[in-house]
């Protein structure tokens, strides 16, 4: 399909439930549902043609997603399945409007493509994602973790993780602890 | 040699020190290294969080922590104190600790805020609660964050508290 973009005006924007049903015409088989809420319209897919269809929506000149305002983590334990999504927010600033993208990740297997081909800025919102989540985004050229240390144990936004931490200190925080306490000595007491 | 004080006209000006005119001032050891002390508290500049903030208004002009001597250093080596100035996480205890390991002996903490006194509202994983767990601290100010005022009454705290140690400047502390 061919469309000319008009130059003299240069945007247009579309309705976020039109796009919608742009991605289940060229995707019938990915999209699960389409919910909208507030105006914001959630096309929630299947995780497996993800970069496919983040490139339809970068590529195409009506569509021209250039801009991913945000990539994040959902743990949805108990409450749906699969357990996890991830969660795309596409702009376009040529077009000035956006889509959102729910991509189910299940928790036996949670891997999904990287996008960072298209976007090099998701970099470290995968990271991130990785971090907080445990998601591993294949394709990712540095998946380390980006907040937590790197010899972090467990993924602290999954909802069975304890909001105080795990028995077992980080290493790092235990070495100062015992630090501390072998100093004590020298402190002044007054 | 005892000096017989009845007759050489000594005035005491205060408990423990005391002045023959014009210019002659007799008090302990103890009284003049810890009024130099208190008179110049110099604090690493470290801030960690949003207490920084209300850090820098109080060493700032409105404020202004320079009249009690309390100058900001850039470099721990050559400072007395530190002000722990926001949460500290479990990542950054260990610079924490090292930034107070650097300060020479003598040495003072403060904690500054919520965060740094007990964790503050974050009682979560990532969250160290209170840095007196690795810190030997002499001063908490509450607050979140607090006032320069509350800080400045910390601080005043911290020269009421050197004023009154004993022997700190001795080899044989």
């Amino acid at each position: 399909m061919i469309v000319e973009v008009n130059m003299k005006f240069p945007y247009m924007k579309m309705d976020p439930l039109a796009i919608a049903e742009r991605i289940k015409e060229k995707f019938p088989l990915e999209v699960v549902d389409v919910v909208s809420f507030r105006d914001q319209v959630s096309v929630i897919i299947k995780k497996e043609k993800i970069v496919e269809i983040c490139r339809f929506l970068h590529d195409d000149p009506v569509l021209d997603f250039d801009h991913l305002r945000d990539l994040c983590g959902v743990d949805y334990l108990g409450k749906k399945e699969p357990r996890f999504e991830v969660i795309y927010h596409l702009y376009s600033v040529r077009h000035r409007h956006m889509i959102r993208l729910n991509a189910q990740v299940s928790e036996s297997d949670p891997k999904i493509d990287s996008v960072t081909s298209l976007w090099a800025g998701v970099n470290w919102h995968e990271r991130e994602c990785f971090d907080m989540f445990g998601i591993k985004f294949k394709g990712h050229p540095d998946l380390r973790r980006i907040l937590l240390p790197e010899d972090w144990e467990g993924y602290p936004l999954r909802k069975d993780y304890p909001l105080k931490g795990p028995e077992k200190e980080w290493s790092g925080f235990a070495e100062v602890l015992e630090k501390a306490k072998k100093y004590r000595e020298f402190d002044w007491e007054g | 040699m005892l000096i017989d004080t009845s007759t050489i006209g000594l005035v005491e000006v205060e408990e423990g020190t005391k002045v023959l005119p014009p210019n002659l001032i007799i008090t302990s050891i103890d009284k003049v290294v810890n009024w130099s002390r208190l008179s110049s508290i110099w604090p690493v500049t470290f801030g960690l969080a949003c207490c920084a903030i209300e850090m820098m208004a109080a060493g700032a002009a409105h404020y202004d922590f320079d009249r009690f001597g309390i100058i900001f250093r850039g470099s721990p080596r050559q400072s007395d104190c530190v002000i722990i100035a926001g949460t500290v996480t479990k990542k950054m205890a260990p610079v924490v600790r090292r930034v107070f390991d650097q300060i020479p002996e003598p040495r003072y903490v403060v904690a500054m805020g919520s965060c740094a006194c007990s964790g503050g509202i974050f009682r979560t994983y990532n969250t160290v609660q209170g840095c007196d767990t690795f810190l030997p601290v002499d001063v908490f100010v509450p607050g979140c964050p607090p006032r320069p005022e509350t800080l400045m009454e910390g601080m005043i705290l911290l020269q009421e508290k050197m004023r009154k140690e004993q022997a700190r400047w001795s080899m044989w502390r």
